[in-house]
């Protein structure tokens, strides 16, 4: 536990975070393996997820990749008869360990979802929420400017702080959460097909986001899109599924190697639309 | 041309369509039929009701008032000092002395005093009284019949008047209120409410948003929704035997020392509360969870996608959310408990009692078995009073729906002008 919460200190100073060393690995998957009650959803899924990178999940529908992406932060546990098994290290730590605290986790491990969903309140109390549950102490204000200039939103809200998060476009709502997750500062954001709801040009400003954020954050996204993928991320790995609807890991690379010489025949098959 | 040929000619297509919109007009005119028919029988109740209760009423006095005071007309005529006087002279002797002890008559308003002497000196009674349908039709009956009397005259009256609502239950219809009952009824859907709602809302919240999808708990469910379908007067059984005979103690106030002074032992406000608490509460269960399932699951993951806890996130979202139908479904499920006869008879409803309730230790009456009481009797003003009653339950019913309506309009327009 002592390492979670100093990883939760640390990232509380997060602008003056000194440089990250290259490659250095900050959550570790080994051997997952994840059932739905008696379905086995994904098997033996392990990889490296290294710091201040961005690493995309791709491959066809039912390929267990959201479900992998939800066991980052422990969001499987509130799907019902969900079971993981095998390690997922946060800094060496193993997450599903008997003495965390899956609240703790997400709040280091924060996440953006498919269709934008921000609270049902203002677009202030969004950026607020969290951190007051979280104990913030700070300046609230600030907090909320700061994060949403880091989700390029404040120019376009900044009059409107007060009127309900409902009120704006799917592409802004979209990034309000992008914005809602930053005020809690974490340190890796999981993003679920973040911009499958958005249409091409909300879609080419998240891009233009994850770029930015990924100076201070882990990003770990799941994405239909293969030229997003290969748009925005350093690593990627392709997953695919077996006959027995069970996904797992086919493979894992520096993205460019991925597209451009991939080592697996599937894989090749599937990034130059073959199937999926 | 092989799609063309699939579906038969344009002639027979055209047939074919004709065909299917008079089968389509055919049950437009089915559904039509049937809500014509529901309204037609909630309009026939209402009239039925309403025809009971206004309508020529032939009253006799025992004594009329210019015999008690000369030169008087009606009771409004007389002077403080007449009045008195007349009560004095009037009253037999131990009427005049139970009334002495209990309010001395110098320490009666005007109004308590006309009431007394009305009640007792004067006597009106009801010789003959006619449905509003009939006085407007039967007037010449009317007159034929009122040709044949002496000492009585005819008034069109109104059953229900500010005084039924005020008066207590008296033996003559005419005097007869529904105070007490009205009093009962309220005092009864308060303890329901404090019952209820908080234990309901509390287990759906447990059920909708903690519990595992276990065998234990799917056999829960399944038995609230089992319970939520038993026939009230089983419930009227339970309260009998466990609030009124096991829990005396507590129900009748005995072990807080607060027993009424006029005892029902178990069978108090209390009880009857608990009764029908114990009778909405599944009813309550069910509507919030079914607020609770209306809330989106993609709030509560964003919820504890910043690191909420679960409770955080009930309070904070869930429970605002679907506020507004949780509310909505409690006033329904109370406005049923209103409504509900048959538990109370059970448990030991007073028939009569002129003492308004004083404490949840009181006895009680309401007002469905007001509207019982009077309706089971023989003599046919009682039947006047009884449909009066019903309008004002009625209203009081309607009152509290549109009231669930009304709120739950403010509170979604509050949310949707938020959105």
């Amino acid at each position: 536990m002592k390492v979670m919460q100093a990883a939760a200190e640390e990232s509380f100073e997060f602008l003056g975070k000194s440089e990250a060393v290259e490659n250095q690995e900050i959550i570790t998957l080994e051997d997952v393996n994840i059932h739905y009650g008696s379905f086995h959803a994904v098997k033996n899924a392990s990889l490296p997820i290294y710091e201040k990178q961005v690493t995309a999940f791709i491959g066809p529908s039912g390929c267990g990749k959201s479900t992998v992406l939800r066991s980052i932060n422990r969001m499987n546990d509130m799907i019902r008869g969900a079971t993981i098994d095998g390690k997922v290290l946060f800094h060496g730590h193993d997450l599903y360990a008997k003495d965390v605290d899956p609240v703790l986790i997400r709040r280091s491990i924060g996440m953006v979802f498919q269709k934008p969903n921000p609270f049902p309140k203002s677009i202030y109390e969004n950026i607020t929420w969290g951190a007051k549950i979280n104990g913030f102490k700070g300046d609230y204000n600030e907090l909320v400017e700061t994060s949403l200039q880091k989700a390029a939103l404040w120019d376009e809200v900044k009059d409107k702080l007060k009127e309900n998060a409902l009120r704006l476009s799917g592409g802004q709502q979209q990034r309000l959460c992008i914005a809602r997750t930053l005020a809690v500062q974490p340190e890796v954001i999981l993003m679920d097909e973040p911009a499958s709801a958005l249409d091409p040009i909300a879609t080419g400003r998240i891009e233009e986001l994850i770029l930015e954020l990924k100076k201070y954050y882990t990003i770990v996204i799941v994405t239909h899109n293969m030229g997003q993928a290969s748009r925005v991320s350093d690593n990627t790995a392709f997953f695919m599924v077996d006959e027995g609807r069970t996904g797992y890991l086919e493979e894992y690379a520096p993205t460019e190697q991925l597209f451009l010489n991939p080592t697996h025949k599937k894989t090749e098959e599937y990034i130059s639309g073959k199937f999926g | 041309m092989q799609t063309q040929s699939m579906f038969g000619t344009k002639a027979e297509g055209l047939l074919l369509m004709q065909q299917r919109s008079r089968v389509s007009m055919f049950w437009k005119m089915i559904f039509i039929f049937a809500t014509a028919i529901a309204i037609l029988f909630l309009l026939l109740l209402l009239v039925s009701v309403i025809d009971s209760i206004f309508g020529y009423t032939v009253i006799r006095n025992e004594v009329d008032v210019p015999e008690l005071v000369s030169g008087a007309s009606s009771l409004d005529d007389l002077s403080r000092s007449q009045l008195e006087e007349t009560a004095r002279d009037n009253l037999s002797s131990g009427i005049l002395r139970r009334v002495e002890y209990e309010k001395p008559i110098a320490e009666q308003s005007d109004r308590e005093l006309r009431a007394l002497i009305e009640q007792y000196i004067i006597k009106p009674s009801v010789l003959r009284s006619w449905g509003l349908w009939d006085s407007i039709t039967k007037q010449d009956e009317i007159g034929a019949y009122m040709a044949n009397q002496e000492d009585s005259y005819l008034i069109f009256k109104s059953w229900i008047t500010p005084d039924f609502l005020t008066n207590d239950q008296s033996a003559n219809p005419l005097n007869a209120g529904i105070r007490t009952a009205l009093l009962g009824s309220l005092w009864i859907i308060a303890i329901t409410f404090l019952l209820a709602f908080p234990i309901g809302v509390g287990s759906a919240i447990y059920l909708e948003e903690y519990a595992d999808d276990t065998k234990l708990n799917r056999m829960l469910q399944l038995n609230i929704f089992n319970l939520s379908a038993v026939p009230s007067i089983i419930y009227g059984l339970l309260g009998l035997a466990v609030f009124v005979r096991a829990m005396e103690g507590v129900t009748s106030g005995a072990i807080f020392s607060a027993v009424a002074d006029t005892t029902a032992n178990g069978r108090t406000i209390l009880s009857g509360g608990l009764t029908l608490g114990l009778l909405v509460l599944p009813i309550i269960i069910i509507n919030t969870q079914e607020a609770l399932k209306g809330v989106p699951d993609t709030l509560r993951m964003s919820s504890y996608g910043v690191g909420a806890t679960k409770w955080q996130t009930i309070w904070s979202h869930v429970l605002p959310v679907s506020f507004d139908r949780i509310l909505t479904g409690t006033i329904l499920a109370l406005s049923r408990a209103l409504g509900e006869t048959a538990p109370l008879v059970v448990i030991g409803a007073s028939t009569f009692i002129s003492v308004d309730p004083s404490s949840i230790f009181s006895k009680f009456t309401t007002l469905p078995i007001q509207i019982y009481q009077w309706s089971a009797r023989p003599q046919g003003s009682y039947r006047n009073i009884a449909a009066a009653a019903i309008i004002v339950l009625l209203v009081l019913l309607l009152v509290l729906n549109s009231g669930a309506i009304y709120l739950r309009d403010i509170l979604s327009k509050k949310k949707r002008m938020a959105a």
